[in-house]
């Protein structure tokens, strides 16, 4: 009882220790200012979750039900899968239209944000420019990629031009970020020295930075068009892009075909895990390098 | 060799070229892009933008009814993401190479986490359609199977990084698995994880807006409804009230996140 008493007050403080701290890391004072703000974001978290759940707007809806129908038909589709109205061949060149979608978007988006990542750089622009840049890809991120591809399918109609260009916001605005990082790691030692022996931006920018940073430019274009192959899917099904997702869509929304959604689902799945296991390995090879 | 070296450089990048001209081109004639009307569509859709896609007077008196959607909204994500890092601790904890209990149950885990993650929330939204209808339940549930599949592999992640060696320490010294658990491994690992679940939030909110469209429930629904009645100054103040509430939390959780990490 007593060995209790005095363990207490010990696992108290080794609440506040972190991991990878000097020996003087077992902190007295238990209570600080980040142990507050942790246990204040959790209780936030919380609290916003149970008021969420009793105000839904659960329209009659008898949970127990509802979720044995779901595991029902979750049954049906991943066991019983079975093309239905759409061919073999056919789900496998819809497969190729929502990579392609997806890859037309990663170009376009790679190309824009080169130039962008470019300006973007505070080692390589000026800080106008750089906030400016900043400030316009955090508005782009915010307005989230559905709604670009809606508003620009009422200029173009609906169909792959809305859906790519919609789809390349998001992705100029993922790589400026991702692209402008990498050349702000950039020796400031080799730019200096280039400037110094009268090279201009363009000379640095072609002969320095973009072959120190090839790798991680190709490595983060590869991520995002692993992201932007299942956005094309999520367009299709919402925007009307085409490819695979549309076809899921028209089987589950409207001839309500659960076996057929299985069946185009395990399609989307063999192609993003094998995307994933690709996007790994880039992802180990950035490290050692 | 010199010579040898930039000549075999070129060739090389040549062939990367030559490649990546070949499957644009495959691409754009398989998705039927019209390359034009992509170059010409983007200023048609600014100039249309300024004279359709601003909220006007009729649309502000909109505003509390779609600030009502915004909020069931945000709960739905943050209930989503919440729930979902319960699960996905226990179920990283199973998966780490650092805490599993066995080789089996680190496979079985990760297995699932993958098959959860890969399965996009729109499919999950489709699915989930059928026996939930247009309640709030859809998107709850669809959000949390997404989140839930991409938690577990952060949470593992993290878990993988931080705790290795506290834990081959607290072995050592006796200590119980249950001990180690809640005494090291969880404590040292949760500004990280409180990390990821804010990204998490931020992300369920982006994807609320698509999933409200396929399924008609929270806001997505309201940009459609107005959308498609072709009512386009009102479905722009929804646009600017999801825009406004996505950068209110990610610059909140920005703030958390310099406070504990």
């Amino acid at each position: 009882m007593e060995m209790e008493e005095s363990l207490k007050p010990l696992s108290m403080e080794s609440r506040g220790h972190k991991g990878a701290a000097p020996i003087k890391a077992i902190k007295v004072k238990t209570v600080n200012r980040e142990t507050i703000i942790i246990q204040l974001t959790m209780l936030i978290l919380a609290v916003a979750t149970i008021y969420g759940f009793l105000t839904f707007d659960y329209k009659d809806v008898v949970i127990g039900e509802a979720f044995l129908k779901s595991l029902d038909s979750l049954k049906t589709m991943l066991l019983e899968p079975h093309l239905q109205h759409v061919g073999f061949g056919e789900a496998i060149y819809q497969v190729f239209v929502t990579m392609g979608l997806g890859f037309l978007t990663t170009l376009f988006g790679a190309v824009i944000a080169l130039f962008l990542g470019l300006l973007a750089a505070r080692n390589l622009s000026t800080p106008f420019a750089s906030a400016l840049i900043r400030g316009v890809v955090a508005f782009i991120r915010a307005v989230p990629t559905v709604l670009w591809v809606l508003i620009f399918s009422v200029a173009a109609g609906l169909g792959s031009v809305a859906a790519v260009i919609g789809m390349t916001f998001h992705s100029v605005g993922y790589l400026i970020k991702a692209y402008s990082e990498a050349f702000e790691e950039l020796d400031k030692g080799v730019i200096e020295a280039l400037r110094a022996s009268g090279a201009n931006w363009w000379q640095i920018v072609f002969q320095a930075v973009l072959p120190s940073c090839a790798t991680y430019l190709i490595s983060w274009t590869f991520l995002r068009f692993e992201i932007n192959f299942s956005v094309a899917v999520a367009m299709g099904a919402a925007a009307g892009a085409g490819g695979i997702g549309y076809d899921m869509f028209m089987a589950s929304g409207f001839y309500y075909e659960m076996r057929e959604v299985g069946a185009i689902t395990y399609f989307i799945l063999a192609i993003a895990i094998l995307l994933e296991m690709f996007a790994l390995r880039i992802k180990r090879n950035m490290k050692t390098h | 060799m010199q010579a040898d070296f930039f000549a075999k450089r070129r060739r090389n990048s040549l062939v990367f070229f030559a490649l990546l001209l070949l499957v644009t081109l495959v691409s754009i004639f398989i998705t039927e892009y019209d390359v034009k009307k992509g170059f010409t569509s983007i200023p048609k859709a600014i100039t249309w933008s300024f004279s359709n896609f601003y909220p006007n007077e009729q649309s502000w008196a909109k505003l509390p009814d779609i600030l009502g959607k915004l909020q069931e909204t945000v709960l739905i994500s943050i209930a989503s993401a919440s729930v979902a890092s319960l699960f996905a601790l226990l179920f990283a904890i199973f998966g780490s190479e650092t805490t599993g209990i066995n080789g089996f149950m680190r496979k079985v885990t990760r297995m699932i986490a993958t098959l959860f993650r890969n399965i996009d929330v729109s499919a999950w939204a489709m699915i989930l359609l059928f026996s939930f209808g247009q309640s709030a339940l859809t998107g709850y549930f669809a959000l949390f199977f997404g989140s839930f599949g991409f938690l577990t592999r952060a949470f593992t992640e993290t878990i993988d990084e931080v705790s290795s060696s506290s834990v081959e320490a607290l072995q050592a010294t006796g200590a119980s698995y249950f001990s180690i658990i809640f005494q090291s491994v969880i404590p040292s690992c949760i500004p990280q994880m409180i990390s990821w679940v804010l990204f998490m939030i931020e992300t369920n909110i982006r994807s609320a807006t698509l999933i409200g469209i396929l399924t008609g429930t929270g806001i997505g629904f309201a940009f459609s409804l107005y959308y498609k009645n072709l009512n386009y100054h009102t479905a722009s103040l929804v646009v600017l009230v999801v825009v406004i509430a996505i950068l209110i939390i990610e610059n909140v959780s920005n703030y958390i996140r310099r406070e504990i990490l």
